[in-house]
C-alpha cells in the first residue's frame, strides 16, 4: 500500500502556500515616517503648492526622500525619521494656508509590484499604534425641536402670505399650533395646511372653550427620514471636522442606530479633539429691533411682539427682530485673522451665491441700522433623571457683536468681537465644517498613547514568538519527524492568518494577537489528534502505510465537529462582540479555519512524499 | 525525546470513579455559585461605566502623594494603583452623577497630575464608559454566552443527540461557573477581555468534550459486545492522551501569554488558563458521566445513525 495525493493537489496546495506567502509579504516592510498633505475643499494639490513645498522644506534641510500622489488627490512626503517628519509637518503647517490639511502618518513602505496586486500591509488597531477612539451618541429626539421652530416659522410667513387668518402659532417641544380666533377661521385653514403638509405633518383639530385651534405632530415616515438626515450630515460634518484637525486615516462610521464611532490614529490631543468633535456653534444674523425696550424687557422677561431678548458678552441686554436675516447653514468658508478696523481677532465668511443673494437683499433694503450678530452653541450632557439616563441639550445664545450696516453685504464680510484669537480659530473652524443637525454627546472613549501602543505590539510579538517556539520544541520532542511535519504546518497556519488578515484588511489588535497566540496552542490539536491514532493503529498492528492512512480517515471527522462547534463559539463572538473582542473573534477563526487545511491536508502531502513512496517502510518516526 | 504517553490500552476506571467526580463538582459548583451571589464579579469600567487613566512617570512613584494630588483636585473617589510596574500608575473614577462633562473626566485628571503631581507624567491610556453602555455591554456579553450555547446545543444535537448536546453544555456550564467562580474568589477584574476568554475557554472545552463523544460513538459501533460504562471508559481512556498533549500545548503558549503579555492581558490568559485546566477535568471525568447519566446507550445513538458500512472495516 502507498499514500499518495493525485498531482494536481500537490499543485494545488504549492500555489495556495506561495499566494499567502506573497500576500503576508507586506508586513514585513518597515513603515516610513511621512507627512500627508490635503486640500479637502478642491480635492487637489496645486502645482505652486507643491512646488512651494519643496522649497521651504529644502532651505530648512528636511528633504522628503520620495513624493508620492495618492488616489484621493492627497501628497505623501516620506521622511527617514520621525525627527525630520515633525519638523517638516511643523514648518509645513505654518507655510500652508487654511484649506490645507498637514497629517502625520506611518506609510508602509510596501514595494510598487505587491501594491499593484493589492498586497497590504494589516492594519493596526489602536491600541497597537496608539490614538482616540469615540463612540459618540446622537441626540435624534433634537430634530423634533429643530424641525418644529423650522415649521413655526415658515407657517407664520406663510399664513400670512395666503391671507388665511390665524392668531398665532406657537411651538411645543414635540408639536406646534395654530390658534385661530373662530372655529370658521380654523376649518378655512385646515384643508390648506392639510394640502400644503401632506407627508410631513399630522394636523388635529382642538377646539376648547372659545379658542380654537390646529396641532400638528411630525408624520412618522417623515420623522424617520428626518432622524437618518441628521445622522447623516452629523457624519460628514464629523468627517469634515476630523480633515481640519489633520488626522491620517481617521474611521467616521455609523453603529447602531443613533450612534458614531469615531477613529483618530496618533491624535494626543484628546482635549481638542472633544472640544473640536463635540462642539455645535453656529452663526446667526438679526436686525436689531428698533421698537421697545430692552432693559425693560430684560427686567420683566417679556420681549415686545416680533422681538427676541439676548444678552451680549458683557451682559448688556439686547432685543433683536424675530425674523432672521441670514443663518449660518449658507457659510461655505471661514478664516480667522485679525480685524482691519479694530486690530481685534475677526472671522471672515464667504457665503454661497444664494446666501449672498440674501444677504445682500436684506442688507441693502436696510443699511443704516443695526444689525447683530448671534453665537450659538449647543451643548449636550448626559443626567440622571428619575434613574435614568437621560441626554439634555442646552442651548446657549450670545449676542457677539452689534455694527450698523454701512453698505450692502455680499459674499464676503468679517465679524470681529471675538475673545481671543484661539475662539476666532475655532469658530473659523466650526463655520468651515458645518453644523451638527443634532447633538451628540461621547459615551465611550479608549484612548492609547503611542509609547503604549509600540509596547503592546512588542509585547504581543514577543509572546507569539516565545509560545510558538515552546510548542515546536515540545512537538519534536514528542513526535519527532511527526512534530517537525507538525510545526511546518503550525508555521504556515501563522502565515496563512497574516495573508487573510492583510488581504481582508482586517484590524490587528491586542486581543487579535491574544487570539494568534490562541490558535498557536490550538492549531495543533488536529496533528495530535492525528497522530494518536496513527500510534494506536500501529499498536493494532497495522501496517505504517496502513496506519498513516487510517489516521488520517479516522480522525478526520473528529476534527470536523470538534472545530465546527469552535468556529460556533467564535462566530458568536463576533456577532456580539464590540471593538476588541471582534478582533480576537476574527483571528480565531481564520486560525481554526487555517488549521484545517495545514494540519491535514499540508501535513497528509508532506508525510506522503517522505513515507508514501517507500515500499518498504517498517517503522514510523512518530 | 520524551516518552509516550499511551493510555489507549490502560483501563483506568473514570467512569467507576463518577461518584467522587460528580462531588467534587458539585461542591465547586456550589462555593462558585455561593462566591457568584455573595462577592459577585469585580466588573472593570467595560461593564460598569466610569473613567480609567494610566499614566507613566519617568521613574518609580509612591501612589500616596498621587491620592493626595488627585483629592486635592476634587477627584477624592479616584482609586490609584499601579499596573505591572512601580512606573505605570492606574487611576479609576467611579461614574459621576453630578458631573457634568463625564467625557473631559479624564483630561482634567491628567490635567492635575501634570500640573501638581510628583513628576510629569505620559498619558498612557484612557477608558471611558458611559453608564448606559456599560449596561449595555453587560447585556450583550449574556447574551452572547446564551446564543453561544444555543448553537453548541443545536449543532451536537443534530450530529450527535439531544443527550449528548445536554451532556456537552451541562460540561460548558461545569466550566464557565467554575471559572467565574475563581474570578469571583480572587476578586480579578472582570471586564471585555475576560469576557472574551471565557467565550472561548467554551469553545476549547466543547471541543475536548467532542472529541471524547466522538470516540463514544464510534466505540459502541465497534465494540458490539461491551457494556455502556466499558465503552465509554474506554473512549475516555483512548483519548486520554491527546486530551493532555493538547492541554499542554494550549498552556505553553497561555503561560507565555501570562508573562509576556503585559499587564493587559494578564486576566485574559489568567481566566483561559483557569478555563483549560477546568475544561480538560471536566472532558475526561464530566463529559461522559454527563451522557451516561443522561441515558446515552448503543439503543439511542445507533439506530440515529445508519452508517452500518462503517462497522465491517473494523481491524
Amino acid at each position: 500500500m502507498r499514500n499518495s495525493f493525485p498531482a494536481w493537489l500537490y499543485a494545488l496546495i504549492v500555489v495556495v502556500i506561495l499566494g499567502a506567502g506573497v500576500y503576508a509579504a507586506p508586513n514585513l516592510f518597515p513603515e516610513d515616517p511621512s507627512v500627508q498633505i490635503g486640500n479637502p475643499t478642491t480635492g487637489e494639490i496645486d502645482q505652486n503648492i507643491r512646488e512651494l513645498m519643496g522649497t521651504i522644506l529644502g532651505a530648512q534641510g528636511v528633504t522628503p526622500h520620495t513624493l508620492e500622489e495618492q488616489d484621493d488627490g492627497q501628497i505623501l512626503l516620506r521622511f527617514e525619521t520621525t525627527d525630520e517628519q515633525s519638523t517638516a509637518a511643523e514648518i509645513l503647517r505654518n507655510a500652508l494656508d487654511d484649506n490645507h490639511t498637514v497629517a502625520l502618518n506611518m506609510a508602509p513602505a510596501t514595494p510598487r509590484w505587491l501594491r499593484a496586486i493589492n498586497g497590504q500591509p494589516m492594519a493596526l488597531g489602536l491600541d497597537l499604534r496608539g490614538g482616540v477612539h469615540f463612540l459618540m451618541e446622537v441626540d435624534l429626539d433634537a430634530v423634533i425641536g429643530t424641525a418644529m421652530e423650522r415649521y413655526s416659522n415658515e407657517l407664520r410667513g406663510r399664513l400670512r402670505e395666503e391671507r388665511i387668518s390665524f392668531d398665532t402659532v406657537e411651538r411645543g417641544s414635540r408639536d406646534l399650533s395654530v390658534m385661530f380666533e373662530s372655529e370658521a377661521d380654523r376649518e378655512a385653514a385646515e384643508g390648506w395646511l392639510q394640502r400644503q403638509y401632506r407627508d410631513e405633518l399630522v394636523w388635529e383639530s382642538r377646539g376648547s372653550g372659545d379658542t380654537s385651534r390646529l396641532v400638528a405632530t411630525l408624520d412618522d415616515d417623515h420623522l424617520t427620514e428626518l432622524r437618518r438626515q441628521a445622522l447623516q450630515q452629523n457624519i460628514s460634518t464629523l468627517r469634515s471636522r476630523v480633515d481640519e484637525l489633520g488626522v491620517a486615516e481617521p474611521i467616521i462610521a455609523q453603529q447602531g442606530e443613533n450612534r458614531i464611532v469615531v477613529q483618530l490614529p496618533g491624535v494626543q490631543d484628546t482635549a481638542r479633539a472633544k472640544e473640536v468633535l463635540g462642539a455645535t456653534a453656529t452663526l446667526e444674523f438679526r436686525l436689531v429691533s428698533e421698537s421697545g425696550d430692552a432693559q425693560e424687557a430684560d427686567e420683566t422677561g417679556r420681549a415686545p411682539s416680533g422681538t427676541r431678548l439676548y444678552h451680549e458678552r458683557d451682559g448688556t441686554p439686547v432685543l433683536l427682530q424675530r425674523q432672521v436675516m441670514l443663518t449660518g447653514d449658507y457659510i461655505t468658508d471661514a478664516s480667522s485673522g485679525i480685524a482691519q478696523d479694530t486690530g481685534g481677532p475677526a472671522v471672515f465668511i464667504n457665503l454661497d451665491g444664494q446666501g449672498a443673494r440674501i444677504f445682500s437683499r436684506v442688507t441693502s433694503d436696510n443699511v443704516g441700522r443695526l444689525m447683530a450678530t448671534v453665537f450659538i452653541e449647543t451643548t449636550t450632557e448626559t443626567v440622571e433623571e428619575d434613574g435614568e439616563q437621560v441626554m439634555r441639550t442646552s442651548r446657549s445664545e450670545e449676542v457677539i457683536n452689534v455694527a450698523r450696516i454701512n453698505e450692502p453685504l455680499g459674499r464676503r464680510f468679517q465679524i470681529s468681537g471675538l475673545d481671543s484669537s484661539r475662539e476666532a480659530r475655532n469658530l473659523a473652524l466650526l463655520l468651515r465644517a458645518g453644523a451638527l443637525a443634532a447633538p451628540m454627546s461621547i459615551v465611550e472613549e479608549r484612548t492609547v498613547g503611542p509609547s503604549l501602543g509600540q509596547e503592546n505590539i512588542d509585547r504581543g510579538m514577543q509572546s507569539v514568538v516565545i509560545g510558538f517556539i515552546a510548542v515546536m520544541i515540545f512537538m519534536i520532542l514528542y513526535y519527532r519527524v511527526f512534530g517537525v511535519i507538525a510545526n511546518v504546518a503550525l508555521a504556515l497556519n501563522l502565515i496563512f492568518i497574516v495573508s487573510v488578515l492583510s488581504m481582508l484588511q482586517a484590524t490587528l489588535t491586542l486581543p487579535g494577537i491574544a487570539g494568534i497566540v490562541l490558535t498557536v496552542g490550538m492549531a495543533v490539536d488536529a496533528n495530535v489528534l492525528i497522530f494518536e491514532r496513527i500510534r494506536e493503529e500501529l499498536r493494532n498492528g497495522l501496517s505504517p502505510q496502513a496506519a498513516i492512512a487510517s489516521g488520517y480517515d479516522r480522525a478526520f471527522t473528529t476534527i470536523a465537529d470538534a472545530n465546527v462547534t469552535t468556529l460556533i463559539a467564535a462566530l458568536v463572538l463576533f456577532l456580539f462582540g464590540t471593538g476588541p473582542i471582534k478582533g480576537f473573534a476574527i483571528t480565531l477563526s481564520i486560525g481554526i479555519i487555517a488549521s484545517m487545511f495545514t494540519a491535514i491536508i499540508v501535513t497528509r502531502a508532506i508525510v506522503n512524499l517522505t513515507y508514501g513512496r517507500q515500499r518498504r517502510l517498517n517503522r514510523l518516526a512518530i | 525525546m520524551l516518552p509516550h504517553l499511551n493510555f489507549a490500552d490502560s483501563n483506568l476506571n473514570f467512569l467507576g470513579k463518577r461518584k467522587y467526580a460528580i462531588t467534587v463538582s458539585l461542591i465547586l459548583i456550589v462555593i462558585s455559585v455561593a462566591l457568584l451571589a455573595t462577592r459577585g464579579l469585580n466588573f472593570g469600567i467595560d461593564f460598569t461605566g466610569g473613567t480609567l487613566v494610566e499614566v507613566g512617570y519617568p521613574e518609580a512613584v509612591e501612589l500616596d502623594p498621587i491620592r493626595e494630588t488627585l483629592a486635592a483636585g476634587g477627584f477624592s473617589g479616584a482609586q490609584v494603583q499601579t499596573f505591572g510596574t512601580s512606573r505605570d500608575v492606574l487611576i479609576r473614577l467611579p461614574p459621576s452623577e453630578d458631573d457634568d462633562d463625564p467625557a473631559t473626566l479624564s483630561n482634567r485628571v491628567l490635567n492635575v497630575l501634570q500640573d501638581g503631581g510628583p513628576d510629569d507624567p505620559d498619558l498612557r491610556r484612557v477608558e471611558f464608559v458611559g453608564p448606559a453602555v456599560g449596561e449595555e455591554l453587560r447585556e450583550q456579553g449574556g447574551l452572547a454566552m446564551i446564543y453561544a450555547l444555543a448553537g453548541i446545543l443545536i449543532y451536537v444535537a443534530v450530529r450527535f443527540e439531544w443527550r449528548f448536546s445536554i451532556g456537552s453544555v451541562l460540561a460548558l456550564i461545569h466550566d464557565v461557573v467554575i471559572t467565574l467562580g475563581i474570578f469571583s474568589l480572587l476578586q480579578l477584574e472582570f471586564d471585555l477581555g475576560v469576557l472574551a476568554a471565557v467565550l472561548a475557554v467554551i469553545g476549547y472545552s466543547l471541543n475536548d468534550t467532542i472529541v471524547v463523544y466522538d470516540r463514544i460513538r464510534e466505540n459502541f459501533r465497534i465494540l458490539r459486545k461491551k457494556g455502556t460504562e466499558e465503552v465509554m471508559n474506554i473512549a475516555v481512556n483512548k483519548t486520554l492522551a491527546r486530551t493532555i498533549i493538547t492541554s499542554t500545548t494550549t498552556l505553553l503558549v497561555l503561560f507565555a501569554l501570562a508573562f509576556l503579555g503585559g499587564a493587559a492581558l494578564q486576566n485574559f490568559s489568567v481566566a483561559l488558563i483557569i478555563g483549560v485546566i477546568v475544561g480538560t477535568y471536566s472532558s475526561i471525568f464530566i463529559a461522559a458521566t454527563a451522557a451516561l447519566l443522561l441515558g446515552v446507550d448503543r439503543q439511542v445513538l445507533l439506530p440515529v445513525k445508519k452508517e452500518g458500512a462503517e462497522e465491517d472495516q473494523t481491524p
